[in-house]
């Protein structure tokens, strides 16, 4: 299973959950506080962090999509 | 109790525990996650106790934040007073709420909260410092749990270090006044103070908030008026949130040696044990006040257009579909589903510096001070009776 992370950055409302759960794939950029995916290719150790980062995000900005 | 009172009893209630909810709390829960009751003015809202439908509720457009509009239910008498209605971003909706909040997001990210690590750690340093110095014995609340977000606050945003006395006290006065005209006057004399300020440093940008953010007035993106809004939502947001929750804190903690052992040895990490705190104690009793604009079917029921909406913290962070052995106070469960800090687009904007102080403010205070220990009986603890946070309104303790 190949997860694919993309982030809304519309919506993002730079609360800080997904950095502050999974700081490998997320991070805030320096400009506009608002998310960035550093890896949108996770590995698979990451997963769990990134299905909760998805999870808590309060502006439902964050897509997880598997592939096989 | 009335028939009514049964059927849609009245909230919010005073904790008599600083860290347990009411049992009245726990009986609304039990019977299901969305409950009627009934405010302080006679007015029927209903309080959303479940986790999973106080997430869906507060990322649903259809509820509004607009605090102008009858609609929104008022928590407490003093809140009528239009300085507590008319806030700028916790009481607006899109699209003028994300342009606030784009304004500010870049001041409150996770990696500017982490640079002001070490001039946190300094000024809570030089607080037990001075505790120390006068001491064995101190009140917690005001010579710890006030200065340090007051002076974070107040560096951040650009006011005068001397000035911060004043704010503690004018900002205490409008959300914790007795009556609306006492918020009124004092969200007019803080107003007042911060356009003076603003113009200040519309001629010389200051290092904070206010001085970074004067550009947008100049080009015309926000009035003088607005940027002086702004800073006082983010004082008062930011002053009688983390100062509440530091003395909460510390009495949950001696009252549960275990876990405070856990905490001071290094078993469990910091940052783990205050994402318990945050859980466990809410600080407020309602993360979210709103109205739907719309009808919306939840949990087989209907709210209506106009229905006033209250989401418990304190019951959501205890659900136990979330939660195992919700009431129990376990700092190493470091769990984030908790509504402590909202959902939705209103989540709290300064969270990440909260987490930081707070994270601060317990190492230390235990750390150099290990026999820290209350200087009066448990029961002798008085929970403050103002306001919407849940607080003491003192904390002497002694080592």
């Amino acid at each position: 299973m190949t997860l694919h992370v993309s982030a809304a950055r519309e919506r993002c409302i730079g609360a800080g959950l997904c950095v502050l759960t999974a700081p490998e794939v997320f991070e805030h950029d320096d400009e506009e506080g608002l998310v960035s995916v550093l890896d949108p290719h996770p590995p698979a150790e990451d997963h769990d962090d990134v299905r909760l980062a998805g999870e808590l995000c309060p502006a439902n900005a964050l897509q997880l999509t598997w592939t096989t | 109790m009335s028939s009514d009172l049964a059927e849609a009893p009245s909230f919010p209630e005073r904790r008599t525990c600083p860290y347990h909810p009411p049992e009245s709390y726990k009986e609304i829960s039990s019977r299901g996650p969305l409950n009627q009751v009934t405010l302080w003015n006679g007015r029927r809202v209903w309080l959303v106790t479940g986790y999973a439908e106080g997430r869906k509720l507060l990322s649903d457009p259809r509820l509004s934040a607009d605090r102008q509009q009858e609609q929104y239910p008022t928590m407490a008498p003093h809140l009528q007073a239009q300085a507590a209605r008319k806030l700028v971003l916790v009481g607006e909706d899109p699209p003028l709420h994300d342009k606030h909040r784009r304004l500010l997001n870049p001041e409150f990210s996770l990696k500017r909260a982490r640079a002001m690590q070490e001039g946190i750690q300094a000024l809570v340093d030089e607080l037990i410092d001075n505790i120390l110095a006068i001491g064995p014995g101190a009140d917690l609340v005001t010579e710890y749990a006030l200065p340090i977000p007051s002076r974070v606050m107040s560096q951040l945003v650009g006011v005068p270090y001397e000035d911060h006395d004043f704010f503690q006290s004018a900002t205490a006065g409008v959300m914790q006044a007795r009556d609306a005209a006492q918020s009124q006057q004092a969200g007019t004399e803080l107003a007042r103070y911060l356009a003076k300020l603003v113009d200040l440093n519309l001629e010389r940008p200051g290092d904070g908030v206010i001085g970074r953010l004067v550009e947008h007035v100049h080009n015309g993106e926000v009035t003088r008026d607005e940027l002086a809004q702004l800073a006082m939502v983010l004082m008062i947001a930011g002053l009688e949130t983390t100062s509440s929750m530091i003395p909460l804190g510390v009495i949950t903690l001696l009252d549960h040696p275990d876990q405070l052992e856990a905490l001071t040895s290094g078993a469990v990490p910091v940052p783990t044990a205050v994402e318990e705190l945050l859980r466990f104690l809410a600080v407020t009793d309602f993360a979210a006040v709103r109205w739907v604009t719309d009808d919306i079917e939840i949990a087989g029921h209907t709210i209506r257009a106009k229905d006033g909406i209250v989401v418990s913290s304190t019951m959501v962070n205890r659900d136990p579909d979330v939660h195992q052995d919700p009431h129990t106070f376990d700092i190493a469960r470091g769990n984030r589903q908790h509504l402590t800090f909202g959902y939705g687009i209103h989540q709290c904007l300064g969270q990440n510096l909260a987490r930081l102080q707070l994270q601060i403010a317990y190492e230390t205070l235990f750390r150099r001070i290990p026999g820290l220990r209350l200087g009066i009986s448990g029961d002798e603890i008085r929970m403050r009776t103002t306001g919407t946070m849940q607080g003491v309104e003192r904390l002497p303790v002694v080592w």
